[in-house]
């Protein structure tokens, strides 16, 4: 039951265009303080959310599991875990069945 | 009216002076002892009559929650300019300098965010168009 719920989860958090582009710039270089993922959304994607906004994607994203923060002394950097991905690739993609076909 | 000063509140004057001049290359410009702190303020030796930055003691209690709440966020206190981000994020690499944010090139700006050893975050920057 915990597994589905977090399908669900995964899936609300990846629907969103702001929270996929996070999760790219964060795959283009992981580990990554609030600003700097600020910095790129708003010179890079020309997105106008604030602060806060970002800061509440992040929350959804961290949720989810697909962001895990970490504090490094006095600073705080957010990477990418694509491990709540992988019962997506199980389920559809790599469907025993049709592979021994 | 014109910009004369810019301030850092930094938590130890003596280190902060030895980081700014020795660390980052500016120059002492006006040291005045004021009761228990300084009047301390580095310049940029490419603009030695330029503007002025204070080298400010963070004591007031409202101080040190704003600036480690900044720092938490890696957000930059203020930003400097520089030639070639990429070059100097070598050169304060070299020199012990903690980065939070190393060189990203965002199109208009390349920009890295540096720790100052005073509870600071500071930005250095590039544009894009100012190197060509």
């Amino acid at each position: 039951m915990h597994n589905v719920l977090r399908v669900g989860d995964v899936f609300k958090a990846l629907a969103d265009p702001t929270r996929r582009i996070i999760l790219d710039e964060l795959t283009d270089r992981n580990g990554q303080t609030l600003f700097e993922i600020c910095s790129r959304l708003t010179t890079k994607h020309h997105l106008g959310s604030s602060r806060q906004a970002i800061s509440q994607h992040l929350d959804v994203l961290e949720a989810a599991g697909l962001v895990e923060t970490r504090r490094e002394g006095r600073y705080k950097f957010h990477y990418i875990n694509t491990a709540p991905l992988e019962p997506i690739i199980e389920r559809w993609l790599r469907n025993p069945e049709k592979d021994a076909e | 009216m014109r910009i004369n000063l810019a301030s850092v509140l930094v938590d130890d004057q003596e280190k902060a002076l030895r980081f700014y001049t020795e660390v980052l290359g500016f120059v002492k410009k006006n040291d005045i002892p004021l009761g228990e702190h300084r009047w301390l303020t580095v310049v940029s030796p490419q603009d030695p009559d330029g503007t002025e930055l204070v080298l400010e003691p963070d004591g007031h209690p409202a101080a040190k929650p704003f600036k480690e709440a900044l720092v938490a966020d890696g957000i930059p206190y203020t930003s400097f300019a520089v030639d070639d981000v990429g070059a100097e994020y070598e050169r304060l690499r070299g020199l012990g300098v903690r980065f939070t944010q190393e060189p990203v090139d965002m199109g208009p700006v390349t920009t890295a965010v540096l720790d100052d050893t005073c509870g600071n975050l500071l930005q250095i920057a590039h544009q894009a168009d100012a190197r060509r």
